[in-house]
């Protein structure tokens, strides 16, 4: 096959993943994900297991040592025979805490510590950019062999940067569809689905390849059998004698590997929606791992047989079918290999940069901006994801450098092997902490600890070729051995430790939680008061954007049956806050962070003691009860938040009455004055005037107020006439900016807007609105309080037809305790800043947006006041057109 | 020093009542906030105070009642002649109570009977 | 409705057995790969040692495959029985 027709093949290809990963997201962004989260799809993407190890190096692995590949697919066969009650379990806790990692999941059963998770982070990219570089090689290797005969030095020369350019575009693949947004749970839909197609590339590629070798190159399955027992009887294939040891360690190392990996643990864990999967997964995953593995022994067998002796058997997947003169079918192997390499460089690029970010650079740069309320709301967000990008990047280029320094000279099996025994570490502080309460944070410390140097001087460093650091006994096998000891050690301190040392309460409290797979509790003492939401939606903002927090914040209030933005801080609230932020950030952060604002006092024994009862209590009643004890709390909820308004309004009623009266009689105190002192006939001309001047005005205020007043009842009774007509935002807006420029003319305000956005049609009253908007503008000309003030106009398009426009000032804003009085008649009582109106503006407000159908409510936590109003497409019948439909 | 102090944070009202007391040859002084009222008549120490009851920051009835506690007792018994837009026609510790709107001639009667 | 409760306790019964089943499966499944390569490595790593683990496997992968249908099967049956008989509403909480 000609070089360039497998470039331009492999191009295509590659823009095909693009395409499918794009769109899968806009799929799932449009909401549709329900052939997304399929199980088989969810199946396939759990094949990102088999990397290129297995698809070159599992026939260059059995080629040397027989029999023995197999352990590497026995053991996940092993983990999955147990998927019902073991993964089923591991991933419903891990769901229940958001976590978004490996290291992210110990850190916050262990007490949320994110100098665990640092730890766990480190272990990991120490094991996998040799994986990741094994990857890169991989590729390359498989370049060349299409690329041995009768090249020019310019082909040659090219080829020589496969590595770098397959770095980049993974690299470039991996920061577009897996840092695109921070969601509040970390699923990657296009990411997925592009690598559930790569597995099925990448087995068709191999039972094809499987098929050709036994049914083309040999005489059928009887004559494979008997090849194979030649080779394995052979007295010059020692190898081939499986070792009990080797077999028993391997088997143990992956298992582990196949939910420690980071990799794993992201499509096995991160990315399912629910725990049920595992059920078609628990024997589909098995299966396809059996598919793969069946052909390797032939294969190995059939490249030993055909093949010269000093061929690289780590190659005889593509050297076959090319020797044999079967282009499609070796460019076809070559597609799968290829698959196999990209797949799991992207997830495990995700998985890596996650916990980098998440466990390294989020937590120091937090440490080092002790910044409160920081002036730029977007800030943290914007780290966050620019972290992730900078971490792909970064381990890219180490996988990159390390593939080169290395010289790529190393059988690929024993590179991937250094992977799988570093995290397998991992796995005994993973199984204790989810089936042991007393498993506490020091013993994770001492197991993953110990475990880990040993990895590192027996088995990571003699595999750069710094060796003898340790004594091995002479008659076992080195790698055996170094397996059991380090994990034998590894539990024993794990152990030991949890036993003589005492967890603080925190982690008791997640013990618990994981132990006993119960939904956690957070039991922190905060301050009472509404004030207190308002830090923590602004907080939330910082993570997820305005949009989104302010819709969580809503959810939660309406789920105490209050309207408006601010929920009050029960423990549930703030549970599920800390677990949705979590999900963007890992646990310890988050719980940092939220202890930060809303000022968490330390929790103490007594308080432990408080909450375990409780959760005991919780899990036994039943569900019937909880859901009454609920609707109970709601209720009373409402109830109280109607009687305290029911208070409040009654309380205005009486000072609206007063407050009518002063209204009315104050503009005519001065005109009956000054209308007496006219009857005096000495005034000069000029005082003459002046005066007439002055009950002309105050009788144009009387005016005012009366419209008013009628303006508002004639709302409120429903028989508001309206003349709608299709406008355009646009003018609106421009048309209230200068109406409202009257009012304070001598403040100069800077007005942000979007005009484009703002060309949204509806069908509404243009001089009902406008009034709305005039009001709103004009009444932050009179109260932003800023040196420099600032106006900022977004309009959104809604989905469903309609619009909202926000409309928010940078001055102090209006404090909380006042923001449900704000659209009430006469909220303005006693208000220092009176200026002119009577305090009727924002009520008539309210009910002009109710006659269009929408509504105008204030937004808290956006750094100044802020006012939404939500229109729809068009404002809705009135109600006798109903009546006429029902009839 | 004025004869009498307006408290009124109305400028057309207090620029009336003003203009309609100074014609009878009173020497009269302003200040338009309830903020800084006390302070007001502790300076200029009036024969007479005209109180609005509504005004912004500090009502016209606290001010009132701050002034009769004041530790110096002329200040403490300076007259004070409150002007109300609510209608009440008695409020403790006022002297007299004037309801807004009113009769110049009514102001004009009451401030003489008060200063004389 | 005398009859119904005994249907729900033998449909809990069996479901309690299916997922003790369940723990069992990779018990044995490990006992299986492992106990013959320290019984008689030599006969494993030959070709006839090769058609035995892979015949193993694809038993093991049968053995789950059916395991997991009867225990979906039994969670359903389980979960309809005693919502018919304790609760009338929907469970929302089911995920």
């Amino acid at each position: 096959m000609p070089f360039e027709a497998l470039v331009a093949g492999c191009l295509a290809y590659v823009a095909l993943m693009f395409g499918v990963a794009f769109a899968a997201d806009r799929a799932a962004g449009r909401g549709k994900v329900r052939w997304l989260d399929h199980p088989v799809v969810y199946t396939l993407s759990l094949s990102v297991y088999c990397s290129a190890w297995t698809f070159y190096g599992a026939v260059g692995y059995a080629s040397r040592s027989g029999l023995e590949f197999a352990t590497i697919y026995l053991g996940p066969t092993i983990v999955f025979a147990g998927a019902w009650w073991g993964l089923r379990r591991l991933v419903r806790v891990a769901r229940m805490h958001h976590v978004t990692s490996i290291a992210d999941l110990i850190s916050a059963r262990f007490g949320k510590s994110n100098r665990l998770a640092g730890l766990v982070t480190l272990i990991v990219v120490v094991a996998a950019t040799p994986y990741v570089a094994l990857q890169l090689q991989s590729v390359s290797l498989s370049f060349e062999v299409f690329a041995t005969d009768g090249l020019s030095d310019i082909r040659v020369a090219g080829m020589q940067g496969t590595a770098l350019w397959v770095a980049a575009g993974l690299a470039l693949f991996t920061i577009i569809f897996g840092t695109r947004n921070l969601a509040a749970d970390e699923r990657h839909h296009g990411v997925v689905t592009a690598i559930a197609l790569e597995a099925v590339v990448k087995i068709l590629a191999f039972l094809a390849l499987g098929i050709f070798v036994v049914w083309g190159l040999a005489d059928g399955p009887a004559d494979m059998v008997d090849r194979i027992h030649r080779t394995a009887t052979d007295p010059e294939n020692r190898g081939w004698l499986l070792q009990p040891d080797r077999w028993t360690a391997l088997i143990l190392v992956s298992g582990a590997a196949v939910i420690a990996l980071p990799r794993m643990f992201q499509v096995l864990v991160v990315e399912a929606a629910d725990e049920d999967r595992l059920a078609t997964a628990g024997w589909a995953f098995p299966a396809y791992l059996f598919a793969m593995s069946l052909f390797v022994l032939p294969i190995a067998v059939m490249g030993r047989d055909v093949l010269p002796a000093d061929a690289n058997p780590d190659l005889y997947v593509l050297t076959l079918p090319a020797q044999s003169g079967q282009n499609w079918l070796a460019f076809l192997v070559f597609l799968g290999g290829f698959s196999a390499a990209t797949s799991m460089v992207v997830v495990c690029t995700i998985a890596v940069s996650t916990m980098i970010s998440n466990h390294w650079l989020t937590p120091l740069w937090l440490t080092l901006r002790r910044r409160p309320q920081s002036g730029d709301p977007e800030d943290l967000r914007g780290f966050v994801l620019n972290a992730r990008r900078l971490a792909i990047l970064a381990m890219m280029a180490v996988s990159w450098t390390y593939y080169q320094a290395s010289g790529g000279t190393a059988a690929l099996a024993s590179m991937g092997l250094v992977a799988f025994t570093g995290m397998a570490q991992v796995m005994p502080a993973m199984l204790g902490g989810l089936l042991w309460r007393g498993a506490n944070r020091q013993g994770a410390y001492a197991g993953v600890g110990t475990g880990s140097l040993l990895w590192m001087l027996m088995i990571f460093l003699p595999s750069l070729g710094i060796d003898g650091l340790l004594p091995v006994p002479p008659e076992v096998d080195p790698l055996a051995f170094a397996i059991l000891l380090s994990l034998a050690v590894n539990t024993l301190a794990f152990i030991a430790l949890s036993i003589f040392g005492m967890p603080d309460p925190v982690e008791r409290l997640q013990g618990l939680s994981f132990v006993s797979a119960v939904d956690p509790i957070r039991h922190s003492r905060v301050a009472r008061g509404v004030d207190q939401a308002e830090p923590l939606l602004v907080m939330a903002r910082r993570v997820w954007g305005a949009e989104d927090a302010l819709r969580f914040f809503q959810t939660e209030a309406a789920l105490q049956g209050k309207s408006g933005y601010l929920p009050d801080l029960t423990p549930g609230f703030l549970t599920r806050l800390e677990r949705r932020l979590a999900g963007s950030i890992g646990s310890a952060t988050a719980h940092a962070m939220i202890d930060s604002v809303a000022g968490g006092v330390k929790l103490t024994v007594s308080d432990l003691m408080q909450v375990a009862d409780e959760a005991q209590r919780a899990k036994e009643e039943t569900q019937r009860l909880e859901n009454a004890t609920a609707e109970l709390a709601r209720t009373a909820r409402q109830l109280h938040e109607a009687n305290d308004k029911l208070t409040a309004l009654s309380v205005q009623k009486d000072a609206f009455l007063g407050q009518i009266s002063h209204e009315l009689r104050t503009p005519m105190t001065s005109v009956r004055a000054f209308s007496e002192i006219l009857k005096n006939p000495t005034l000069t001309p000029e005082e003459r005037s002046r005066f007439a001047g002055i009950i002309h005005d105050e009788a144009g205020r009387l005016t005012r107020l009366l419209d008013d007043l009628l303006d508002l009842s004639v709302l409120e009774s429903g028989q508001a006439r309206l003349s709608v007509m299709p406008v355009t935002l646009h003018d609106l807006i421009d048309r209230a900016l200068t109406a409202a420029s009257a009012t304070r003319p001598e403040r100069h305000f800077r007005v942000e807007r979007d005009p484009l956005a703002e060309y949204v049609g509806i069908i509404t009253d243009a001089d009902r609105l406008l009034q709305v908007l005039i009001n709103v503008i004009s009444n932050a000309r009179k109260y932003c309080d800023a040196e420099h003030p600032v106006l900022i106009i977004r309009v959104i398009r809604v989905l469903q037809g309609g619009a909202q426009i926000d409309i928010a000032d940078n001055g102090s804003g209006i404090e909380p305790a006042r923001q449900a009085l704000i659209f009430e008649k006469f909220a303005r009582l006693n208000d220092p800043a009176r200026a002119g109106g009577a305090g009727l503006g924002l009520a008539i407000c309210k009910e002009i947006m109710a006659n269009l159908g929408g509504e105008i409510t204030y937004l808290p936590g956006q750094g100044g006041a802020a006012f939404r109003v939500v229109l729809p497409r068009r404002p809705p019948v009135p109600s006798d057109a109903g009546w006429r439909h029902r009839a | 020093m004025p004869d009498i102090l307006i408290i009124e944070d109305e400028p057309n009202i207090a620029h009336a009542v003003q203009f309609i007391l100074s014609r009878d040859g009173w020497q009269v002084a302003l200040h338009g906030d309830g903020l800084g009222g006390i302070e007001a008549i502790r300076g200029a120490k009036p024969r007479l105070v005209i109180l609005d009851v509504m005004l912004p920051h500090r009502s016209g009835t606290e001010i009132l009642a701050e002034l009769r506690g004041d530790h110096d007792p002329s200040i403490a018994a300076t007259p004070v002649l409150l002007l109300t837009a609510r209608g009440q026609a008695h409020v403790p510790l006022a002297d007299e109570v004037l309801a807004k709107p009113f009769a110049n001639d009514d102001l004009r009667a009451v401030v003489r009977r008060m200063l004389v | 409705m005398p009859d119904r409760p005994l249907f729900l306790e033998r449909a809990s019964f069996r479901r309690r057995r299916l997922g003790d089943a369940a723990r069992v499966m990779p018990v044995l499944a490990l006992l299986l790969v492992l106990v013959p390569v320290w019984w008689m490595p030599e006969r494993i790593s030959s070709a006839g040692g090769a058609i035995w683990l892979f015949g193993l496997w694809a038993a093991l992968i049968v053995a789950i495959w059916m395991l997991h249908r009867t225990l979906r099967r039994a969670d359903a049956t389980t979960l309809r029985a005693s919502r018919a008989i304790t609760d009338p509403r929907p469970d929302d909480h089911a995920v």
